[in-house]
């Protein structure tokens, strides 16, 4: 009963919110809302006995994704009015694209197959379909045992992504003054300070 | 409606006494930290520091949270209303919510869940949230600039903390606080430990915004920060959030490198000593070094705090992951392997 009340409690919120992220007329508030349906998601995985994924959920997407959507969002200089204008031209166009979303996903939905055991396991909390190893352990050895090599060239491909994000950037600009932390600490006061007594009524030549 | 008293109402009451266990004592050594951050700091300066409210100024914290009490709570006008008070409670719930996982004793755990320190790490990231909502919905320059320095600093060195994690991770083989802090390990896989133990504690004064990388309050050049608009309760409550935030990183230090409630050094004779007054002891001695570090060194530079974060903690705890599991893997000191496999269907 309990479980029931928090599943319909989390899923409620979360499309609530999952709403109010396309429809809340300041950017802010919408990547606010966008959080709280991330920990409304994460909340949905501890119930299925998948805590490791909720606290990735929570570490990767709230902990610095949704950061550095809040950072840039912050940092805009937005006219409301202006928004809601243009919001309302592009309004038709928004709305046959999500029409037809939505009816793409009706059709995935009716002609939906299950794999063999799909709908046996699906029925399964997770440390039950992991026969008692923890989230953890389990996730390990699919990822590093099992599919090793996919993870590794997993990991090549957001290298190549990495690289490409940082050449993309990088640019030499000329005339930039650069701080050598070597050199500042190599200066020694007796090259530098020269100290003078000074006679009163004479100034320092 | 017996049953439903046995089935949820005892629980519920059961957890709800725990909460006021943990919470108790945990306002009550926030309140007293600040007390001793200004007599340890009034010591290092040769000064006397609270000496007039009570007997050697014990009663000092309550006077304080008295007058801020009374305090009027202003909203400035070009504020966003609800954000601007939502973000110091969310300040202050987060760095309490985070107890939850801390093991302080033995079994003296509220949630003994098998992902602890996944929870803690994803609780001290989130903390960079009050800050930066409270440097927005403020509408000040100076708040918000506090804010934008605050989130740039936790969220570099929440880097390397990870890598930290990481590397305690492998050489006990568990999430789990109470199988991390019960984990033997042998000695030159501590001695292994001790730099990332040293990267921890630089990243938490960063993660906590405590002195030297005070930036998003450096009141030289913000004034205050973050929490310039901030009075009355709504300044309180940023206020006692970071001393819990110290606390907790304590709290995490003490459970990852200094061995929890255990006896320092395995010591027989010590035995008797019950375990969370170790634990509260070693806490004590991270927070010396947090106060000790403020009353000693002078604020980081912007460009030098991201240097230091990025240049040097990152490709030095990175380096020392690979170096840590090596070693384990040719010492033999790595935590035994699970015996059951998942056999995938293909």
């Amino acid at each position: 009963m309990i479980e029931a009340l928090f599943f319909y409690v989390f899923s409620t919120v979360l499309v609530l919110s999952a709403m109010m992220v396309i429809s809340a007329k300041n950017p802010v508030h919408a990547v606010l809302y966008l959080i709280l349906s991330f920990f409304n998601a994460a909340g949905l995985f501890v119930m299925l006995g998948a805590e490791l994924i909720a606290m990735i959920l929570v570490i990767v997407y709230v902990g610095a994704v949704a950061v550095l959507f809040l950072f840039v969002v912050m940092m805009l200089d937005i006219d409301f009015t202006r928004l809601r204008d243009e919001a309302q031209k592009h309004a038709m166009v928004g709305a046959i694209t999500g029409g037809v979303l939505l009816g793409e996903l009706a059709w995935v939905y009716s002609q939906w197959m299950g794999a063999r055991d799909a709908l046996a396991r699906a029925a399964q909390t997770a440390p039950q379909a992991t026969k008692g190893l923890t989230n953890a352990h389990a996730l390990g050895q699919l990822l590093y045992t099992h599919y090793a090599y996919l993870f590794q060239v997993s990991g090549l491909i957001l290298l190549v992504a990495m690289i490409g994000a940082i050449t993309l950037t990088l640019r030499s600009r000329p005339g930039v003054r650069k701080q050598v932390i070597s050199h500042q600490l190599d200066r020694n006061p007796a090259d530098v300070v020269k100290i003078e007594k000074i006679e009163t009524g004479a100034g320092v030549s | 409606m017996a049953e439903l008293w046995t089935m949820y109402g005892m629980p519920l009451a059961i957890i709800v006494g725990k909460i006021l266990l943990i919470v108790g004592p945990l306002l009550g050594a926030m309140a007293y930290l600040t007390y001793a951050e200004r007599k340890v700091m009034a010591a290092m300066q040769m000064r006397q520091g609270p000496m007039v409210v009570g007997p050697f100024g014990l009663l000092q914290p309550l006077a304080d949270g008295l007058k801020l009490l009374g305090k009027e709570t202003i909203i400035p006008s070009g504020a966003n209303k609800f954000v601007f008070v939502l973000a110091p409670m969310l300040t202050f719930a987060l760095s309490l919510v985070a107890w939850a996982v801390i093991p302080v004793n033995a079994g003296w755990v509220l949630a003994d869940i098998n992902v602890g320190i996944l929870y803690l790490f994803a609780i001290s990231s989130l903390g960079v949230y009050g800050i930066l909502m409270a440097g927005w919905a403020s509408n000040s320059r100076y708040a918000f600039l506090g804010g934008l320095r605050s989130a740039a600093q936790m969220v570099s060195y929440e880097v390397s903390i990870g890598l930290v994690i990481v590397t305690v991770l492998l050489a006990t083989g568990s999430l789990n606080l109470t199988e991390i802090v019960m984990a033997e390990r042998p000695l030159w896989v501590t001695a292994l430990l001790f730099p990332m133990f040293v990267i921890f504690v630089i990243s938490a004064l960063a993660e906590t915004n405590r002195a030297p990388f005070d930036l998003p309050e450096g009141e030289s050049e913000l004034v205050g920060g973050y929490n310039v608009e901030y009075s009355s309760m709504t300044f309180a409550l940023f206020f006692l959030g970071e001393y819990m935030n110290m606390i907790l990183m304590a709290a995490m230090t003490t459970i990852l490198f200094l061995g929890g409630w255990r006896v320092p050094f395995d010591i027989a004779f010590l035995e008797f000593v019950p375990g969370f007054v170790w634990f509260a002891a070693k806490v004590a001695f991270v927070l010396f070094i947090f106060l000790w570090s403020r009353a000693t060194l002078p604020r980081y530079r912007y460009d030098q705090l991201m240097r230091l974060g990025w240049k040097v903690f990152l490709p030095f705890s990175l380096l020392w992951v690979l170096v840590v599991a090596g070693a384990l893997i040719y010492g033999g000191g790595l935590p035994p392997a699970t015996v059951e496999v998942i056999h995938v269907i293909p």
